[in-house]
């Protein structure tokens, strides 16, 4: 993985909206009083909600003033996690599992799609904004390898074919639905209702 | 006691102690490079690696708590195969650029690297490579060498109470710089410099210098503040290339600040090399005759009571002596060593003292600041009280508002009705500070500077005494000092004072009595200069030379034997490390040339002589480095009059504060950088 790279033009400032201030109050109840730090990771997650799905610096500034810890803490917990991007990310941001098992099952054929289709590097947005992708470690569902996550849903069972039209539906705004492209029905064998080979834990 | 076993010695060990503490008790060293005794422990080097008895793997030394029974062994294959292991991966990544590396000679790495390095590199991958980081004018970084040790981090957060170095990323992108790559805003910031065990961290303004084995070394003390931390000066010919901390657990441990170190450049430059005499509005190169003569002429035709003698922030004890000497015999009687009108009462030796010691402040339990900002006028002092702050929270308040100490406090108030409440048990602080047991009560020079300068001191004093705060066991009476000479001069009684006016001196000065000052290093006396003779004797060409009639050049503190007295009361021995550039002589033989000229009796001939009668002077000596035996005179209380004023806390121009560190380069840079944070807003 790449060291992540903090975006050069950035906002100038940032503040929770106040559905997510109401929230984030919420989360703050979760840690005793002296503990409050340890809200730095939901809420630098709220704050990438609010703000496109990325963390301008003004944000971690902001967190680290509503938390009283030093600024060098959120961004340490910022730079660490690659569920935190740094810069902006298209509409739709393609994360593609390129772990062993994906990898096994044709991982790289859905790289090389990205590539030719969104733009040719990682964590760049495609020439419409719409999209941006990147490559990431095991997202657990080898079940279903090779599979992507666009946004918030799972993508599986993919193929060269598949994965060519998904990218296509995205960069043209009308996102194809998420879920197994061979019928399957979450992690069930095909052609199979049952979960667990039927024996439901 | 527990008792450990170590490579087959059993030895008695102290509960609480790592394993690696109780090794180094049984002499046995173990290398490592992210453990430090004055930080945290964090464990992620794994150089110290031991074996255990009944361990399947080697531990971490640093990290694991010595406990009773243990069995460690430190000299068998499996620990040096493990060590050598650590060392191959930390060699892994890093650069063999020691020929250019400025950390060589005394680096941990490469030292280590000789007993546990392999002689080739089994790692065929590229090296990684990192971008360097700006963390300010003192700190050069080469981020390639770093191998994450985090002491730098920690010395930071802990020590300086500044969390702005911080590591970013993760894993083999793992990285270390200050937030958004600003510089480090700390006084103490460059002792990371000497934390960090490889070159990543280096000194700015010492790169490609030297090579520390052609410097010569000699053990002295600093004289930027009133503190008198213990250094080492390294020097190469004439030059100090640098100035380093000596290990002193009583008042700077193993710290030191920024001015300390870094001033030594201002040595060099805008230096008296030799005799001025103003002619037609125009300081003119003449010889040491010359001005002599010019001196002595000036002296004869003047009367003693129309001369005045002022020391300066950085004299020495013996030069202050003999300059005292030197005006007495002379019959003159005006003499002051005070900048500004300060109130000083010098008749008993707890009263400008910091009593309760520096490494007294670890068993406080409350703090009391009254006009002062210790971070700014002690750096080391902030340093101790941060340090007992983070251990034990105790709480600190504060009467004035002295800005960001690196620790919480709370401010009482910002005038003196305040502190008068708190003596008279009405307000609510009383009870906290009556209740605790070992309170520390800090006045500053911003608070004697005030009209009600007087009423402050003896007021709190008899406050602390009525309570029994001042006994044999604890004085919770402490005055900040500002410079270097302070104490001393206070202890030979170079100062003119009256029970009815504590400035005599400077109603004088103001009413214009002088005819003939004669400045001895003070660059920091503010008056107006109408007809007034001026002689000037110091190192550097500052704010006195500037207004001087004749400049007679002597050598800086690193250039001459000296006594100081720092702000405990503690005469420390300051050493010739280098000579001065020209023709300058000792403060203490241009006395006694003139002395010669003006046909008087010249007493003491030799420096051994004047440091002899001088430690004589000084009250209650025992010995040097040790705290001052201090008794308790039960004299009687002044009665002063109140005044309702503002505790204003002069801000001071930390890196300008003596005429050394404003002929520095580093300093002006340094403090450059800080104006420029103050402008945007970035520090307040």
């Amino acid at each position: 993985m790449k060291p992540k790279i903090v975006y050069k033009n950035q906002p100038e400032s940032f503040k929770f909206s106040e559905k997510n201030l109401e929230i984030a109050e919420n989360i703050l109840k979760k840690y005793p009083k002296e503990r409050k730090k340890s809200a730095v990771m939901p809420l630098l997650y709220l704050a990438q909600r609010q703000n496109e799905n990325w963390i301008p610096l003004a944000a971690m500034k902001y967190i680290a003033k509503y938390l009283s810890i030093p600024y060098i803490s959120v961004y340490e917990v910022a730079t660490f996690y690659s569920m935190y991007n740094l810069s902006p990310v298209g509409k739709y941001f393609v994360q593609v599992c390129t772990t062993s098992p994906c990898l096994l099952r044709g991982a790289n054929q859905i790289v090389e799609i990205c590539k030719s289709n969104i733009s040719p590097n990682q964590n760049e947005v495609s020439k419409n904004k719409l999209c941006s992708w990147t490559e990431v470690e095991c997202l657990g569902a080898c079940v279903n390898a090779p599979m992507m996550q666009i946004n918030d849903s799972y993508y599986e069972d993919l193929d060269k074919e598949n994965t060519n039209k998904i990218i296509k539906s995205l960069l043209e705004d009308k996102p194809l639905k998420s879920g197994s492209y061979r019928n399957r029905k979450n992690t069930a064998p095909e052609n199979s209702n049952n979960l667990n080979g039927g024996k439901i834990a | 006691m527990p008792k450990i076993t170590i490579n087959g010695k059993e030895l008695e060990f102290e509960n609480g102690m790592t394993v690696l503490q109780a090794c180094e008790l049984a002499d046995v060293e173990i290398p490592r490079f992210c453990y430090h005794e004055k930080l945290s422990i964090a464990g992620n080097c794994r150089m110290c690696l031991v074996e255990m008895e009944k361990s399947p793997k080697p531990i971490a030394s640093c990290a694991m708590p010595a406990t009773e029974g243990m069995n460690i062994k430190t000299n068998t294959k499996l620990v040096e195969k493990a060590r050598k292991g650590v060392m191959e991966f930390l060699l892994a990544n890093h650069p063999l650029d020691c020929p250019v590396c400025d950390q060589g000679g005394e680096c941990d790495l490469q030292d280590q690297s000789l007993y546990y390095g392999f002689d080739k590199s089994r790692f065929s991958e590229n090296k990684r490579a990192v971008r360097d980081k700006y963390m300010g004018p003192l700190i050069k970084t080469q981020m390639t060498r770093c191998i994450h040790c985090t002491r730098c981090i920690r010395f930071a957060t802990e020590v300086a109470g500044v969390p702005e170095i911080g590591a970013i990323g993760r894993g083999e992108n793992m990285e270390i710089t200050t937030y958004l790559e600003k510089s480090m805003e700390s006084e103490l910031s460059a002792n990371v410099i000497d934390l960090c065990p490889v070159g990543a961290l280096t000194s700015k303004p010492y790169a490609f210098e030297a090579r520390p084995w052609e410097l010569k070394k000699t053990e002295s003390i600093d004289v930027m503040d009133a503190v008198g931390s213990n250094i080492r000066i390294d020097t190469y010919g004439w030059e100090v290339k640098r100035i380093l901390p000596r290990l002193n657990n009583e008042i700077n441990e193993e710290w030191i600040s920024d001015k300390t170190r870094y001033a030594c450049d201002g040595l060099l430059k805008q230096r008296l090399d030799e005799p001025f005499i103003r002619k037609n509005e125009k300081l003119i190169k003449s010889s040491w005759d010359e001005a002599l003569e010019l001196i002595t002429e000036k002296i004869q035709n003047t009367r003693p009571e129309k001369i005045a003698g002022h020391v300066g922030d950085l004299v020495s004890l013996e030069n202050i002596f003999s300059f005292k000497n030197f005006l007495t015999d002379l019959k003159i009687e005006n003499f002051e060593f005070r900048e500004r009108e300060t109130y000083l009462n010098g008749s008993d030796k707890i009263n400008y003292l910091f009593n309760s010691s520096i490494k007294g402040i670890e068993e406080s339990d409350l703090i009391l600041l009254i006009g002062c900002n210790p971070r700014h006028e002690a750096t080391m002092v902030n340093a101790r009280i941060r340090k007992v702050y983070a251990n034990r929270k105790i709480p600190v308040y504060s009467i004035g508002n002295p800005g960001d100490l690196t620790y919480e406090y709370n401010i009482i108030g910002e005038t003196t009705a305040e502190l008068r409440d708190i003596i008279k048990g009405q307000n609510s602080f009383s009870k906290k500070l009556l209740s605790s047991k070992k309170p520390l009560v800090i006045i500053g020079e911003s608070a004697l500077e005030l009209n009600s300068g007087a009423y402050i001191f003896e007021e709190v004093k008899e406050f602390l005494k009525e309570n029994n705060f001042i006994n044999d066991n604890w004085n919770a009476l402490n005055i900040l000092t500002k410079n270097a000479s302070t104490v001393g001069a206070i202890e030979l009684k170079f100062f003119n004072v009256k029970e009815s006016n504590n400035f005599m001196f400077f109603d004088k000065l103001k009413n214009n009595e002088f005819k003939l000052v004669y400045l001895l290093g003070s660059d920091n006396l503010k008056f107006e200069k109408k007809d007034t003779f001026v002689i000037y004797q110091g190192s550097h060409g500052d704010r006195g030379a500037e207004i001087a009639d004749v400049i007679l050049p002597s050598p800086a503190y690193t250039e001459q034997n000296g006594l100081y007295i720092n702000l405990e009361g503690r005469v420390q021995e300051c050493r010739k490390a280098s000579y001065p550039p020209g023709n300058s002589l000792e403060d203490w033989k241009i006395f006694n040339l003139i002395l010669e000229k003006l046909k008087k009796e010249v007493k003491s001939k030799n420096y051994q002589k004047i440091k002899e009668l001088t430690l004589r002077n000084v009250i209650n000596f025992t010995q040097l480095d040790a705290l001052p035996k201090v008794k308790f005179n039960n004299s009687k209380k002044k009665e002063n009059d109140f005044i309702n004023e503002k505790i204003e806390i002069k801000k001071i121009d930390y890196y300008f504060s003596n005429s050394i560190a404003r002929a520095s380069k580093t300093m002006s840079d340094c403090r450059t950088v800080v104006n420029k944070q103050l402008k945007n807003g970035t520090i307040s």
